[in-house]
């Protein structure tokens, strides 16, 4: 995605002394906000809120360090909401591993479709993701398993790892919490590992990265296979949480979705996918009782984001004097 | 009655013309895709909106303006086609120097916002939209009855890819537009305005899609989300076909809509997913596509 966009601003802003230790405490007191959230706001809202950040952060990891704009993310995310709520409402699997089922599935979809996507590049390869989850969608709906247009409805929480009853609302937040901290740490891990760095030069020149010896199409396949497995995750979670998955979860609007919210919050920052996720779903929640359809708004913002900021808020801020004097970067 | 394959022939028939209409609008949709992706190097997402645009044009110069089908055929795409310049000269145009993905996500929210905006005036359910009088009614051809305006679709668009074709192969200003796609800057130093002919592109494919919706409108219902689903379709075909060649585009269309017809006499579960199928196997044999030239 980079190469062609915006030039990085060159002129040097003098970084904060105390930068590092600002950072520090930024973080710190997002995570404090995190942990004490559901005492001021509807918990449902927030796992909703933190499934969709992971979800987008998991997307991210490909469009943002790859450099591969991926349209079938909700095959993943949606393919992993059945596989999790199909194993723990008919198999009667604990939640943890309804999960892992979710996420070796949609690891395993991710290695099909993404061995068949990397054989074209940038815009075909946006095409054929779309295409290869349309075709997943319309299994969803003639597969028996899914039941079609009702989905699968009223799936059980249980108990994680047969001691912490997740039918408590509580319970389940700091579940959910937790898996997300722990998705995004692995992300975070992922991005800095050497195999993350050869992504990053992919992402910059690819030829190069060949001539450099790599086998390019290993390593994003890799990627793919990696960020399929997370955006499973957010799918399996976002079963436990609604208690139900349906269509809506593998349909096209969905991977427009994830790409709004990374597009919006900042593609290529950690940070961004969350708070796009943030104020996407904030945004679906303020509408969803008023009759005026949520795409009109979504497809308006695309456009603005597209034409007038394409790093998204957390890139504009990471780029303005104050986000360089904090020490922050756009990674881009 | 006759037998093929152990499938009644007029089933048989029946699905083949299926196939062959559902053909033609991949084929027009297509063909318009290519010729925006050849000169502006952006995939209109919001092709399938432009679509319903025309199917909605058609509807609405009927019921608000008494207009009639013959002249909606006309009228309908050169709105589409105004529209569509109007958006590509205050918006598109700023995203050439970028990387060909913003253009994706900007047509994405394009579609989105003008399905949206119709969704939320005329509701998600389809109207009917009826023929023209003159293509009204069926020929018996024997083993067979053929509905007029099935037939007349065919004809149309296939008259109307053909001459897309000879517009762009044969005429000057289809030289300049291939020369343009070769090398844009060194047409605009022979003195040939570029941008006017990159709004023309555009507003050219978009008039297509538009066609394409207007001649849909009877046979399918009209509503503001039939582009949407049409349109991931058409992505396949593209896939398939590979974007360098018009007439790829315009073969590939019939090809896979004939293949999809048949699909459903001899496999009816897996009609809705065969052309993704077949990107996919095409993708594995040869990536470049059936008529694309780069490896």
């Amino acid at each position: 995605m980079a190469g062609k966009s915006e030039p990085i601003p060159t002129d040097t802003v003098a970084v904060h002394p105390q930068a590092r230790s600002i950072r520090l405490v930024l973080g710190l007191a997002m995570l404090a906000a995190l942990f004490i959230a559901p005492q001021f706001l509807y918990p449902i809202f927030l796992m909703k809120l933190l499934a969709f950040a992971l979800f987008a952060s998991a997307f991210n990891l490909l469009l943002g360090y790859t450099g591969l704009l991926s349209f079938g993310h909700a095959a993943f995310f949606g393919g992993a909401a059945y596989f999790t709520a199909h194993a723990v409402k008919e198999w009667g699997w604990s939640p943890e591993a309804g999960i892992l089922l979710g996420v070796l599935g949609a690891a395993a979809l991710g290695l099909v479709m993404g061995a068949i996507a990397i054989r074209r590049q940038g815009i075909y390869f946006a095409m054929i993701t779309l295409a290869l989850s349309q075709m997943f969608f319309f299994f969803c709906l003639q597969a028996p398993f899914t039941h079609g247009e009702d989905g699968i409805q009223s799936v059980p929480r249980g108990h994680l790892f047969g001691l912490v009853d997740l039918n408590d609302t509580m319970n389940m937040y700091y579940f959910v919490l937790g898996v997300f901290l722990i998705g995004l740490l692995v992300i975070w891990r992922f991005v800095n590992s050497p195999f993350g760095m050869i992504l990053k030069s992919i992402r910059e020149n690819e030829q190069r990265a060949i001539s450099l010896g790599y086998s390019v199409s290993r390593y994003k396949l890799g990627a793919f296979v990696m960020s399929a497995a997370l955006a499973g995750l957010a799918g399996g979670l976002k079963a436990l949480i609604f208690q139900f998955a349906t269509l809506t979860d593998v349909a096209w609007q969905m991977s427009g979705e994830v790409i709004l919210m990374t597009l919006l919050g900042g593609i290529g920052t950690l940070l961004g996918p969350i708070v796009g996720a943030g104020l996407v779903v904030s945004l679906q929640n303020y509408l969803a009782t008023s009759d005026f359809p949520v795409t009109i708004i979504t497809g308006l913002v695309f456009m603005v984001c597209v034409l007038l900021f394409r790093r998204g808020l957390v890139g504009e801020f990471f780029a303005s004097g104050l986000g360089r004097k904090l020490g922050f970067r756009a990674d881009k | 009655m006759t037998m093929i394959f152990g499938v009644p022939l007029q089933a048989l028939m029946g699905q083949l013309l299926v196939g062959l209409i559902n053909g033609s609008f991949y084929a027009l949709l297509s063909l318009g895709l290519a010729i925006i992706f050849g000169l502006l190097r952006v995939i209109n997402f919001a092709h399938g909106a432009q679509y319903m645009l025309g199917a909605f044009a058609a509807l609405l110069l009927l019921t608000v303006g008494g207009v009639n089908y013959w002249f909606a055929l006309i009228l309908a795409p050169l709105i589409v086609g105004l529209f569509a310049a109007v958006i590509e000269r205050t918006m598109l145009s700023r995203l050439y120097k970028l990387d060909p993905l913003y253009g994706l996500l900007f047509t994405f929210g394009l579609a989105l916002a003008i399905e949206g905006t119709f969704r939320y005036f005329y509701g998600a359910s389809g109207k009917p939209y009826a023929p023209p009088p003159q293509l009204t009614g069926a020929v018996n051809l024997g083993f067979m009855f053929l509905p007029v305006y099935r037939g007349w679709v065919v004809i149309a668009s296939l008259a109307v890819c053909i001459a897309s074709w000879v517009l762009i192969e044969k005429t000057k200003l289809g030289a300049y537009l291939r020369a343009a796609t070769e090398n844009p800057v060194l047409v605009q130093a022979f003195g040939v305005n570029v941008p006017l002919l990159l709004t023309l592109t555009y507003a050219l494919g978009a008039g297509l899609a538009a066609f394409a919706g207007v001649l849909a409108a009877p046979v399918y219902q009209v509503s503001p989300l039939m582009g949407s689903n049409l349109i991931i379709i058409v992505f396949a075909v593209v896939v398939v076909g590979g974007m360098g060649s018009i007439l790829g585009a315009i073969v590939t269309g019939y090809l896979l809509g004939v293949v999809e017809g048949l699909t459903k006499v001899f496999y009816p579960e897996a009609s809705n997913i065969v052309i993704f199928v077949i990107m996919a196997i095409v993708l594995i044999l040869r990536p470049a596509g059936l008529f694309g030239k780069e490896a």
